[in-house]
């Protein structure tokens, strides 16, 4: 303290965004989200049906990439047409929801990087989230969820696995600590995976001849760890070169494994090697090689550059403007918001929000379904925690995130099915033998910490007897089913057997109800309102259905609960209709229809017969005299009072609904100009109903007391209660009648107020 | 089975089971768990075949993915090539492990004269002569 400082820059400080580090816009040394000037001028020469200059760059000067891109890629029968057209004009075509996507889709193929880069850089962030939802390739949305964990433990993989199943992940994806663990975490997964429904598809991302092995043993389903940069060198230094990554793509189609490819903004930047330029033009070269090689989608988005690309100016929006590009090349889009770019929860809510709405072919390639410290993959965007949050998201925006909210008793059903079938296989196979304590524990376990289960150690030598062995998928199924596990058997094998016909090889291709769903059977047709994908009446009530939501039965059954209870201790006598008084010192308390009635306690669940006794004992301490009077011509507070200051000798009255909501007033008021109110009855105690009652005696007599304020503390106070106060106050207004008159009444509590 | 196939075509074994056999023949109906059970259903049975990939490329193909049929048609020359030989390829193709094209070369003929793998060979030699150019026949530590 004492520092020359405003305090409002200290507080700053201690928000978690101050954790989130910035870098200055800086093109020479790589920080540049959208533009550099070292970026090239799009352009495109083509003789003799060849690409002889693309970007500016002579076919004899072409890297790699250049010649990659200019072989595969660019359709050179349409690309002089594609690229003579201005970029502002195919910027508007994206937005333009009259403009069919498969049109710009054929145009893409004529277009070189710096021109993709170029065109996407004139759109907003707006404009972007909505020519993305218009340019992605399938129709339903889908998610991709991590299943890891800090041990590697199998059991607890099992049962996160099933969890992510049940939570409707579409794609479920490991890793290991310890990478010789691999073969037992994909063993795990995939048993774990085919606890509840067949379909979900699942990677294991190790090392590549590793994760090729591990599909060929038929555990894992789908890939995308072939990573794929924008800059030469940095491919060269990622020990890859374009052909080497588009010999392993095609493997991993020659084996029926699903795969798409990774690349990102600040992935050069991170590696050194970005020949200072943007990060979005660096992408766009990515993803036109990445269609050149003939893999049907990406994992593009930032991924693990995500963090860097966020520090910089524009650097969400670049993050944006590369999943446009994309899928404007007609590629499957896991659409990043893995990797946790910020320390922020409203950094977090604000990048997920045009995918959630937009939606996308994976919204997150990787949502941490598991906690933060267990997620090997590094934190995600949004994770186990942070889960239900994302879950309201849906259900706020009305929005498919590909999630659907579970149970708890079916969470736990699950969970235990997932150990006991993993338990069981490792048994039938001799691989381990887990104790019961070990099963429970995982069970039960929110996170590792809590689990008395497998250590790496113990994990990597089920792992390596695995692979000793030679087991594979069918060994598993085997074992599932002769230990009684007969749904999972068909599951597991159900999923092993889609690669023999090969349909999810096909361009976002995923599984719904039993179903293979690409951009083939379900291409995205969005043409405006009306068009595209939508939220079906079913599906809306599943995105509805969170946990803990209130409806009137349960909370008016709470009150009536309260009210047998609380009904039995008190007494009110009627007294006839309530007329105006004369002693000086008389202040009136006006209640509320239902005060005593139907409704007994306070939001802060203060018995009315304590709330009254406090009112009464503060009128009486400052030398008042109380007269209570049941008002049944309105439940609104500021006519409660003024009412009641109507009737009071003194012209000085108390208005209080049964929720607690208090005021005084004066009779010589405007109805809402009152001289005190307790608007948060939430958090207002017999302390401040006291002194309430004590201000409105001292009123009486001509003072001015110091008011009594309710302090908060910043709560959202209407999140907090005002569905249940509609819903108690609809009592309120139902025992109202126009015209009837007050009523004196008075309170005989069998209980002493506290 | 001359008409190529079209979108409406897919699934696969969805809309044209009667097209999917396993690599030994078997229709996608008898990969039951029940098959499984008596031995009759094998891993072996469980991978794709090159017809089911070319298949796939004629789906890709007429919903305007070129790109993406011309990698389903080299991945079923792929098929019958053994695992090993396909990471010694892979391995080959990485940065600096060639000393010069003759290795991809030698791959490459291995691919057209042993697996009748036409494309891949070509894929490769192409490789050889972009690393060439580029310089990629240089050692690295």
């Amino acid at each position: 303290m004492g520092a020359n400082r405003w305090g409002r820059f200290s507080d700053w400080d201690e928000r978690p965004l101050r954790l989130d580090k910035f870098a200055v816009e800086d093109a020479e040394n790589g920080f540049a989200a959208f533009s550099s000037p070292h970026d090239p001028k799009p352009g495109i020469r083509i003789a003799d049906g060849r690409v002889v200059e693309l970007d500016g760059v002579g076919e004899a000067d072409f890297d790699m990439i250049d010649t990659f891109v200019a072989r595969y890629h660019l359709d050179t029968t349409l690309a002089e047409q594609a690229m003579a057209i201005p970029s502002e004009t195919i910027a508007r075509m994206l937005v333009d929801m009259n403009v069919p996507r498969t049109e710009l889709v054929q145009l893409a193929h004529g277009l070189t990087p710096a021109k993709l880069a170029e065109v996407v850089a004139q759109l907003n962030a707006m404009e972007i989230a909505f020519a993305y939802s218009k340019m992605r390739a399938r129709r339903t949305p889908g998610n991709q969820g991590h299943v890891t964990n800090a041990k590697d433990d199998p059991l607890q993989l099992a049962a996160d696995a099933a969890i992510a199943v049940a939570l409707g992940f579409d794609e479920i994806e490991t890793t290991m600590r310890v990478s010789r663990n691999a073969w037992a975490n994909a063993m795990a997964c995939a048993v774990g995976a085919s606890v509840g429904r067949a379909g979900t598809l699942f990677q294991c991302a190790s090392e590549e001849a590793e994760e090729l092995k591990i599909g060929m043993a038929g555990f894992t389903s789908y890939a995308e760890t072939v990573s794929v940069y924008g800059t030469e060198k940095a491919f060269v230094d990622g020990d890859d070169t374009p052909w080497s990554k588009a010999f392993l793509a095609t493997a991993y189609a020659s084996r029926g494994i699903k795969m798409r490819c990774t690349s990102g903004a600040g992935s050069e930047l991170l590696m050194g090697f970005h020949e200072k330029k943007s990060m979005l033009y660096l992408e766009a070269r990515c993803l036109c090689l990445q269609r050149a090689m003939g893999v049907q989608g990406t994992q593009n988005g930032g991924i693990d550059g995500a963090p860097v690309t966020a520090t910089v100016p524009g650097g969400v929006r670049e993050m944006m403007a590369e999943n446009l590009v994309a899928v404007w090349l007609d590629l499957e889009c896991a659409s990043g918001n893995d990797a946790r770019s910020t320390e922020s929860e409203i950094r977090v809510g604000a990048k997920i929000l045009p995918y959630l709405i937009g939606g996308s072919d994976l919204i997150c390639s990787g949502f941490g379904s598991i906690l933060k410290y267990d997620n090997s993959f590094n934190p995600s965007l949004l994770n186990g925690e942070e889960l239900e949050d994302y879950l309201v998201l849906q259900r706020d925006f009305e929005a498919d995130g590909g999630l659907t909210p579970i149970g708890e008793e079916k969470a736990l059903d699950l969970r235990q099915r997932a150990v006991e079938a993993i338990a069981a296989v490792f048994e039938e196979l001799d691989l381990s033998h887990p104790t019961r304590e070990m099963m429970t524990s995982v069970v039960m376990a929110s996170g590792s910490d809590d689990t008395d289960s497998y250590l790496p150690g113990e994990v990597a030598r089920i792992s390596d007897r695995i692979q000793e062995k030679g087991i594979t998928v069918v060994d598993v199924i085997r074992a599932l089913h002769a230990r009684g596990f007969d749904e999972e058997a068909r599951n597991l094998l159900w999923l092993v057997r889609l690669r023999v016909s090969g349909d999810y090889l096909q361009t976002s291709a995923m599984v719904r109800d039993g179903h293979i769903l690409s951009a083939v059977n379900d291409p995205n047709d969005y043409g405006g309102p009306g068009t595209g994908y939508r939220l079906s009446a079913a599906r809306r009530e599943e995105i509805a259905h969170i946990r803990d939501v209130l409806d009137r039965e349960t909370v008016l059954g709470q009150e009536e609960e309260f009210a047998r209870h609380e009904s039995l201790g008190i007494a009110f006598t009627r007294m006839g209709e309530a007329k105006v008084g004369t002693d000086p010192r008389e202040v009136v308390v006006g209640v509320s229809p239902a005060f005593g009635v139907k409704l007994f306690r306070t939001m802060s669940g203060i018995p009315i017969a304590e709330l009254l006794g406090a009112i009464v004992g503060g009128i009486e301490s400052a030398g008042g005299v109380a007269r209570i009077v049941r008002l049944k011509h309105t439940a609104d507070t500021s006519f409660l009072g003024l009412s009641a200051a109507r009737l009071s000798g003194s012209k000085v009255g108390i208005g209080i609904q049964t929720k607690g909501t208090a005021v005084i007033h004066h009779a010589d008021r405007l109805p809402h100009n009152n001289l005190e109110l307790f608007s948060n009855a939430p958090i207002t105690t017999l302390e401040h109903y006291r002194g309430l009652g004590r201000n409105a005696a001292l009123y009486a007599q001509g003072e001015m007391p110091e008011p009594v304020i309710v302090p908060n503390h910043g709560e959202a106070m209407g999140s907090r209660f005002h569905a249940r106060v509609a819903l108690i106050y609809a009592i309120e207004t139902a025992l109202t009648a126009d015209g009837a008159a007050p009523e004196e009444i008075s309170l005989e509590a069998a209980r002493v107020p506290a | 089975m001359s008409r190529k196939l079209t979108t409406a075509d897919y699934p696969l074994a969805e809309q044209r089971p009667e097209l999917i056999r396993g690599p030994r023949g078997k229709p996608l109906d008898d990969v039951s768990l029940e098959a499984v059970l008596a031995g009759d259903v094998t891993l072996e049975d469980l991978r794709i075949t090159p017809d089911a990939l070319r298949l796939q490329a004629e789906v890709a193909r007429d919903a305007n993915r070129a790109t993406l049929g011309a990698n389903f048609e080299r991945a079923s020359e792929l098929v019958d090539v053994p695992q090993d030989f396909i990471m010694k390829v892979y391995e080959l193709l990485r940065p600096g492990r060639a000393k010069d094209k003759q290795p991809l070369l030698e791959a490459a003929r291995t691919l057209r004269g042993t697996y009748g793998a036409e494309r891949m060979a070509a894929f490769v030699e192409e490789a050889a002569d972009v690393y060439e150019r580029r310089g990629l026949f240089t050692h690295r530590f």
